[in-house]
């Protein structure tokens, strides 16, 4: 069935596909530019403030990494909101439970990655230290 | 996942259509969340890549977790602060970003079936893409060339497995984009062929939100650390 | 000018694999000189390679498997007889050539019987359940199909080409790497792995996008069959784990093929990073196995015990639960590698609740049976069977998630009857209980039921005497993929498992006498009404075999169970329902888009085993042109006119209402 019928049918009612920001609309030309500059401008500023960060002297040392895993999840929010359309509206939900299930998945390998292997090496120095053997 | 649900307010003894005509989707809230039936296309389509990508994403998480394990098996050569220069990375982050963001541009002239601004607007994608992929390819060129390959050490071969990954992903769009430009001047505005902009400007994007995970972790941490 | 490739790949030297390749190619040759010989190659090009339909599709999957199965067995009835042989001796398979035996058997078996026999399942039915006319994606559908059957190319080209890996079924580095592998066998199973990966990558998006986004109106969550929720459950794992294999093994090919250092012993690689990241796709990989194997049984059990299936929604949190644990407990796998007692102990832990919504399932099936009106024909002999089998094999599975014991039953004989205890009895049995169960559905007769039940207790015997002596194996020390050995305990044992071996080969001869039996004499056996074991589900309420389009009009669904309803409400009224309103059907065109590129894939999967890298080059430029030349083609639709479907319901039709009328009031 056409895209024009199924709006029609179910009254614009209806699920989103991710990344586009109207179900099929011709209109609306204004507030799409407006999306895609805002993220353009808050994700170089974005940018920017990364390397900033990386660089100034005016944040604790050891707390420069943390401002920059923020800096970049934030940075990331900005391309999924504005440039993917990713919302919390309820015609966005599948997409958003498919993001969450797929940060969860990125989460427990990554981290249980590290978790992990951080314990085998720690358990191979402790062992080769105790044996003397090289390592 | 569902959405609050209404009766279907159906005559007994009605016969159901196939094609959701007015008798069917009368009441129904929401097709493809249940109640009405299946989903359009341009909603199947775009969530069915919306899944390739999520678990492309995963895929390069499994190279993220390689690097951070590995990030420290120098085997007594160079490390991150001796290699990379992040004039360059500063200069890719850009080329890259306005490059979504001109794919975003032709994602609107799409909708709006401009077709001069369409192949505009891609041509501009695909050039900034291409400057990006330069300026990496030229990085490892230099990297090999001081001596600091795949081959030196286990650090780098997963730096240069991880960050290649995703330029190979960009090299695989810039030939997708040739051949969805050429698709609009072949056949027009047609919908399977905005369904098809549709999954490559999620590709895009994608590609975008990995490389500033790339940039922050690999690049800024790495070096600090 | 070809690579590494030259006449000493072929294994004149070896009688065994070239007996074996011989036979191999022979059997192949014979059966395309048949078919074209006979007329079939443009029948079965026009309904079956270039199909995208998903009921073929399905059948095609499942049709690999069982063949794969055989080959899969051969192995195994080697690996038996070898050990069954050699106490005190050098049995007749030399160690590098049993190496490559118990490495093809275990490859084999994973990735191209269990995985397509369960893809093929859900290909086939979900849609029928769901209500709806196809997959999401019908030629995607037919690409994935296509490059798993490449990958099972690929790896029976390694008989008579060249080498198989000696690494066991995952290669373990540093023995995988080039240093200690220099051959082609590694690679042959790496590339094979990586292409069939792919197609089972898009199989998952396939399916899950058309369980979340196209199901038949009315058809909510709650609503849908257990299959489907489990097939759900699985395609999700799917999504997520196999990236991480597609990940782990591209960068043990980064070492072989281009001096990276992931895993090798020199320049800082990490050997156990290779093992962690393995096991943590591997573990989902058991659940996307045992998943929809759950959902065949919920099926099967609730069909023949004349009730709806006993707590529905627990079922669907067990499944739910399973498919979220499941990748928490990786680690289990490797509890000897040395993580310490905090790690191994979470990992432990987690491993022993996921034992728990299991048990809900299996208790779910009990009281579904209890009370029920039992009928024991075959499909529910498997369900009975797998009940009793995987509830053992689950059991020695808790004991091993004791780091403790599992330090040491690991890589013992204990550990493979465990995973066979839970494979066999699980997914296998699953297996041939959908199989039998929806045999009548795809074809429209029923198997032979005698020899079906034959065929089962020669299985279920099988099963115990040839892997209850590994458990006792196991606690004696035995270690696995032994090829030679001179313990004297152990020696009768292993007599005995190849004993259970032989006897598992008469139930797979009787399951293949009994298809051709069953084809031979199918009129006595047909299915004329669509619905031949009082089916609750919606798949019944299509024609044996369905059309193209499945349904004539998409049903509307009201409740759970809806065909049930429907046939209620049928009986009570000792009538059909009102004949609908036929439309003209829009179905996708067949397309050879899949094949093509499967035989790209082949092509540049082979190239890059031998290093031809010519043959790289342009294996990828033809890959890329199919896909442009699929990318631009205008119709991807053809109309089937409404006489037709109107001719083919009223058929049905006419079918059932004969049986209603017919049936015992």
């Amino acid at each position: 069935m056409s895209e024009q019928a199924w709006n029609a049918l179910s009254g614009g009612v209806g699920d989103v596909a991710p990344g586009q920001s109207d179900e099929d609309g011709r209109g609306r030309l204004a507030a799409g530019l407006r999306s895609y500059f805002i993220g353009l401008a808050l994700a170089v500023a974005l940018t920017a403030a990364s390397f900033w960060a990386y660089g100034t002297h005016l944040i604790y040392g050891p707390g420069v990494p943390i401002a920059l895993v923020t800096l970049a999840l934030a940075q990331m929010g900005i391309h999924l909101v504005f440039f993917l359309h990713i919302t919390t509206a309820p015609d966005n939900t599948n997409n958003v439970l498919a993001l969450a299930f797929g940060v969860l998945i990125v989460c427990i390998v990554v981290f249980g990655s590290l978790w992990i292997m951080a314990h085998l090496d720690h358990m191979n120095s402790a062992m080769s230290q105790m044996t003397g053997m090289p390592q | 996942m569902s959405a609050p649900t209404t009766a279907l307010r159906m005559p007994p003894g009605a016969v159901v259509l196939d094609r959701p005509a007015e008798a069917l989707l009368e009441g129904v809230d929401a097709p493809g969340h249940g109640e009405g039936g299946p989903a359009s296309k341009r909603i199947v389509v775009g969530f069915g890549f919306w899944v390739f990508i999520l678990s492309d994403i995963v895929m390069f998480s499994a190279f993220f977790a390689a690097h951070a394990v590995l990030g420290g098996a120098t085997a007594g050569g160079p490390g991150a602060a001796q290699l990379f220069d992040l004039r360059n990375v500063a200069i890719e982050t850009a080329l890259l970003l306005l490059s979504s963001f001109c794919c975003g541009m032709a994602s609107l002239a799409v909708e709006q079936r401009r077709e001069l601004f369409t192949q505009l607007a891609l041509a501009a994608t695909g050039l900034l893409g291409l400057g990006f992929l330069l300026l990496e390819i030229h990085e490892f060129a230099d990297l090999v060339a001081r001596g600091a390959g795949p081959s030196r050490s286990a650090f780098l071969s997963s730096f240069f497995a991880l960050v290649g990954c995703h330029g190979a992903h960009v090299t695989a769009g810039l030939l997708w984009l040739g051949t969805m430009m050429a698709q609009f001047r072949a056949k027009g505005f047609r919908p399977d062929i905005r369904r098809r902009y549709l999954c490559f400007s999620l590709f895009w994007h994608a590609l975008d939100i990995i490389w500033v995970a790339i940039f922050t972790l690999v690049y800024l941490i790495g070096v600090r650390t | 000018m070809l690579g590494k490739l030259t006449w000493q790949a072929i294994p004149f030297d070896q009688p065994i694999p070239l007996f074996a390749g011989a036979v191999v190619v022979l059997g192949i040759v014979a059966v395309l000189a048949w078919v074209v010989l006979k007329g079939y190659l443009p029948y079965l090009w026009r309904e079956w390679i270039t199909s995208v339909d998903h009921k073929r599709i399905g059948v095609m999957y499942c049709l690999l498997a069982m063949v794969m199965l055989l080959r899969g067995f051969m192995d195994a009835l080697m690996m038996r007889s070898q050990q069954a042989l050699a106490f005190h001796a050098a049995g007749y398979l030399p160690p590098d050539h049993y190496d490559q035996i118990f490495s093809a058997h275990g490859t084999i078996m994973i990735f191209f019987v269990a995985m397509p026999f369960m893809i093929g399942l859900m290909n086939y039915v979900v849609p029928l359940q769901l209500g709806v006319r196809d997959v999401a994606f019908p030629t995607l559908n037919s690409v994935a199909f296509w490059l798993t059957a490449a990958g099972a190319l690929l790896v029976n080209i390694s008989l008579v080409v060249g080498e198989f890996a000696r690494t066991g079924w995952l290669p373990f580095p540093p023995l995988s790497e080039l240093r200690y592998s220099p051959g082609v066998g590694v690679d042959y199973y790496l590339w094979s792995i990586q292409i069939s990966g792919i197609g089972t990558l898009i199989g998952g998006i396939n399916i899950l996008t058309t369980i979340l986004k196209t199901r038949a109106p009315g058809m909510r969550y709650m609503r849908m069959p257990v299959f489907c929720w489990t097939a759900l459950a699985a395609n999700l794992l799917i999504v997520a784990a196999f990236p991480i294999l597609t990940a782990t093994l591209a960068m043990l090919l980064l070492d072989r093929y281009l001096d990276f250092h992931f895993f090798t012993n020199t320049a800082g690689g990490n050997m156990m990073m290779f093992v962690n990241l393995i096991w943590a796709w591997g573990h989902p990989e058991v659940y996307i196995l045992i998943l929809p194997a759950f959902g065949v049984f919920s099926e099967v059990v609730s069909t023949f015990s004349g009730k709806p299936l006993f707590g529905y929604r627990s079922m669907v949190a067990a499944t739910m639960a399973i498919c979220l644990l499941s990748f928490m407990v990786w680690l289990h796998h490797f509890f000897t590698m040395g993580a310490g007692g905090d790690v191994n102990g979470f990992f432990g832990v987690a491993t022993m609740i996921i034992a728990v919504p299991t048990g809900v399932k299996i208790f779910n099936w009990l009281f579904t049976m209890y009370r029920g009106r039992v009928r024991f024909e075959t499909p529910m002999l498997w369900a009975i069977g797998f009940m009793v089998t995987f509830v053992i094999g689950g059991m020695t599975g808790v004991l091993l998630a004791v780091p403790p014991a599992d330090f040491m039953l690991h890589n013992s004989l204990f550990l493979v009857a465990h995973f066979h205890n839970v494979i066999i009895g699980g997914v296998l049995f699953g297996a041939f209980a959908g199989y039998t169960f929806w045999f009548p559905k795809a074809f429209g007769f029923k198997l032979d039921e005698r020899l079906g039940k034959a065929a089962f207790w020669c299985w279920l015997v099988g099963f115990y005497v040839a892997f209850m002596p590994l458990y006792v194996l196991g606690l004696e020390g035995m270690t696995r993929r032994l090829q030679h050995y001179d313990e004297p305990q152990w020696h009768p044992w292993l007599l005995v498992a190849a004993a259970g071996a032989l006897i598992i080969l008469c139930g797979i001869v009787l399951q293949v006498v009994q298809l051709r039996v069953s084809i031979r004499s199918r009129h006595r056996r047909t299915d004329a009404t669509g619905d031949v074991w009082d089916g609750r589900n919606l798949e019944w309420a299509t024609p044996s075999p369905p059309p193209l389009f499945n349904f004539a009009v998409m049903p509307n669904v009201k409740g759970e169970e809806p065909y049930w309803g429907i046939k209620s409400k049928a009986r009570e009224a000792m009538r059909l329902s009102a004949e609908p309103a036929y439309e003209p059907i829009e179905v996708p065109r067949n397309s050879p888009t899949g094949f093509i590129t499967a035989f790209f894939a082949v092509v540049v999967g082979f190239a890059l085993i031998w290093h031809i890298w010519w043959m790289v080059i342009l294996g990828l430029i033809g890959a890329y042109a199919t896909f442009v030349v699929f990318a631009w083609r205008d119709v991807a639709e053809q109309i089937i006119p409404r006489e037709e479907v109107a001719r083919i319901d009223r058929a049905n039709r006419a079918a059932r209402a004969l049986a209603l009328e017919e049936s015992p009031t």
